[in-house]
């Protein structure tokens, strides 16, 4: 088992015939993920990537292909409607890779997908890879190694090096997902942290918070609630300035609020084990579940 | 994307919210002919800027006479507000206040929906009340599916108690101001204070819109409200090149890929002792053009001692960032700034094969690159150059 994505995924690329659909569409297949089917508009009935049959529709790709998740790689001026569309024709994994939507239209999508009982990951965000069986998003497979922690993050590239950090002192990885960095995201900390607690291949969890937004104090009160698993955070951004927007768009303290301090500190009042530094992550792990089953 | 008051005020209006008709001077003898026009005693002169607290600042001003006006505008013009020079005055009929009420519109995180926030306690800072007083706000979310409706007005005027007479206006500003922000997109849309005059009528004294920078390219007509002036120049340069800047205080430059990273990056420099002096998120699929324009941009600020990149590559290949380096350095032969590099994920060997030759300090981690970039400041400062 591992959480969203598995050896059964039968994925769908939205927007596979664009640059980022053929670049990471290509590196999900050589991962061995089963990329079955590729929507884009107007190119129906190519073949991509070998043997990718493209659709123009979702709901042709589903009736032909029986695909069962989508990643979503559409510019921001249609990715809002590429969702709708995977919602519509009864897709229940939406994963949003696409930067650059907005909010008032991520609003719309958010409330149908969960009207749906949609589970929707993203926007912004780096996708989800259970390692060793299925690679869905742009993360860079080889730097994953297939074990029983489960990582949730709002970003990418820390995600990878704290990954990496895992990686290399051998403690592999159950499922890593990357919810996004935009002020309103599908599913959240605390959705993932249900479905590891749940999870009998998972240990325990890696959870990589940033400053803006409540999210973080939410999956703390939900730990220290619900999980029975060990949880370690993170949270960067202690040096980030109020009122600028660091990068991502959810990435703001506004009015004294969200501050990495505050949310390291709700961390520390649930139960998280919190840590300064990225690298601190894998020697804390191994002091929570024990080195050898990791 | 944030802009002025008569900006805001002016799209306000288009949705029919009552605003005093004012205009905007550039200098003194504008702002005289202004009042004159307005044809009546007091007027105000406001400052126009992007940051709050300009009244404290002496940013805002009562004249009484054409000579006050010319006194007032010439002192607020050129003025100097948390940093930013006061280029700009509106010039306003001054106003009956009887009471002042606080209306605000947010696009919320929790509910996921545009939440109204209303607020007898109108005039000053909301945050103030959220803080000593959350039980004088009051809090009403627009359903997304169904929008604003008539109920939700009478709601909002119960709570902050508007008398029989003034409801109608009041009904007509809310729903402008619902309107206005859904259809442009917006993150913030404020009317504080909204007054109720001594004469009965309900007038926006004060606005402000903050518009969601994504939604810009549905909305050609806000990106022109820009003002480049509002904002410190380097930020403004690294938006026209497509690089996510934030300019801080500190000595080490730092160049990541990814806002997260960037932000850990940070954390880590300051961690081991060193201060950032940027945040600076090189996106994905940086070029070479890109990484060089990154360069000269870090060091166009004096305070920088030294650059640091954190590459990870996912989307960014590490090998187009070497190259990028390494070409930047070309077309700089004076460049003397000392370069730390990580480089780590995809084509991390063959990048790091690349720089064997060159100059730059290899880290094989974050907490290593962090660690010599901080040595090799402090060995700068020591030097004394």
């Amino acid at each position: 088992m591992a959480i969203v994505v598995d050896e059964n995924t039968r994925l769908l690329i939205q927007g596979i015939t664009g640059r980022e659909g053929q670049f990471h569409g290509q590196q999900m297949i050589n991962y061995g993920t089963q990329v079955v089917a590729g929507v884009t508009p107007g190119k129906g009935g190519q073949t991509t990537l070998g043997e990718v049959p493209v659709f123009n529709t979702v709901e042709q790709a589903v009736k032909e292909t029986g695909c069962n998740a989508s990643v979503i790689y559409v510019p921001p001026r249609f990715a809002a409607d590429a969702a709708l569309e995977a919602i519509e024709a009864g897709l229940r994994t939406v994963i949003i890779i696409t930067e650059g939507i907005p909010t008032m239209q991520m609003m719309t999508v958010y409330h149908e997908a969960r009207r749906q009982g949609v589970l929707l990951q993203g926007p912004n965000c780096p996708g989800t890879i259970s390692p060793g069986k299925c690679k869905v998003g742009i993360m860079p497979g080889h730097i994953h190694k297939p074990g029983r922690v489960g990582v949730i993050s709002r970003s990418g590239t820390l995600t990878y090096a704290v990954v990496w950090e895992l990686t290399r002192a051998s403690i592999g990885q159950s499922t890593c997902v990357g919810i996004g960095g935009d002020p309103i995201i599908g599913a959240t900390f605390v959705d993932f942290l249900e479905l590891f607690e749940k999870d009998a291949d998972t240990d325990a969890v890696v959870v990589i918070g940033e400053i803006g937004g409540t999210d973080e104090q939410d999956a703390a009160r939900y730990v220290r609630d619900h999980m029975s698993k060990p949880v370690v955070g993170f949270v960067a951004g202690l040096t980030a300035p109020p009122g600028k927007r660091m990068g991502h768009a959810g990435a703001i303290i506004s009015g004294g609020e969200g501050t990495a301090q505050e949310k390291i500190e709700v961390f520390r009042e649930c139960g998280v084990e919190p840590v300064e530094l990225p690298s601190e992550i894998p020697g804390k792990i191994k002091n929570l579940i024990g080195a050898t089953s990791a | 994307m944030k802009i002025h008051e008569y900006q805001a005020k002016a799209i306000l209006a288009k949705y029919d919210v009552p605003i005093p008709r004012g205009q905007v001077a550039s200098t003194a003898d504008e702002a005289v002919t202004i009042a004159a026009e307005i044809g009546s005693w007091p007027v105000v002169i406001k400052a126009q800027v992007h940051v709050g607290g300009r009244g404290k600042a002496g940013g805002v001003k009562l004249a009484n006479s054409a000579e006050e006006v010319r006194q007032h505008a010439g002192a607020i013009l050129g003025m100097d507000i948390k940093g930013i020079t006061v280029r700009k005055v509106l010039v306003e009929p001054g106003i009956d206040i009887k009471h002042e009420i606080y209306l605000g519109i947010i696009l919320d995180r929790i509910t996921k929906a545009p939440v109204i926030m209303a607020s007898a306690e109108g005039g000053v800072e909301i945050e103030e009340v959220a803080k000593t007083n959350p039980e004088k706000i009051l809090k009403l979310v627009v359903p997304p599916t169904y929008g604003l409706r008539g109920h939700h007005s009478i709601i909002a005027a119960d709570f902050l108690d508007i008398p029989a007479d003034a409801r109608k206006t009041f009904k007509k500003v809310l729903d402008g101001l619902v309107a206005a922000f859904i259809d442009n997109d917006c993150s913030l849309a404020e009317i504080n204070p909204l007054v109720l005059t001594g004469s009965g009528h309900v007038i926006a004294c004060d606005a402000k819109m903050n518009f969601d920078d994504n939604a810009l390219p549905w909305h050609p007509e806000l990106a022109e409200l820009r003002d480049d002036g509002e904002e410190d120049p380097l930020e403004v340069e690294a938006r026209q090149k497509s690089l996510n800047y934030v300019r801080l205080d500190g000595r080490i430059g730092c160049i990541v890929n990814g806002a997260g990273l960037a932000m850990g990056t940070m954390d880590v420099v300051k961690h081991f002792g060193g201060t950032p002096a940027n945040f600076l998120d090189i996106g994905g699929g940086a070029k070479a053009e890109q990484v060089a324009e990154a360069l000269n941009l870090i060091t166009s600020d004096p305070n920088v001692d030294v650059i640091f990149f954190n590459i990870f590559g996912g989307i960014v290949r590490c090998d187009i960032v070497a190259q990028g380096v390494l070409d930047a350095l070309k077309s700089l032969p004076d460049f003397d700034y000392p370069i730390v590099m990580r480089l780590s994920g995809t084509n991390d060997e063959q990048a790091r094969k690349m720089l064997t030759d060159s100059p730059i300090h290899i880290a094989a981690t974050m907490a290593e690159g962090a660690q010599l970039a901080v040595k090799l400041s402090e060995e700068k400062r020591t030097a004394g150059v």
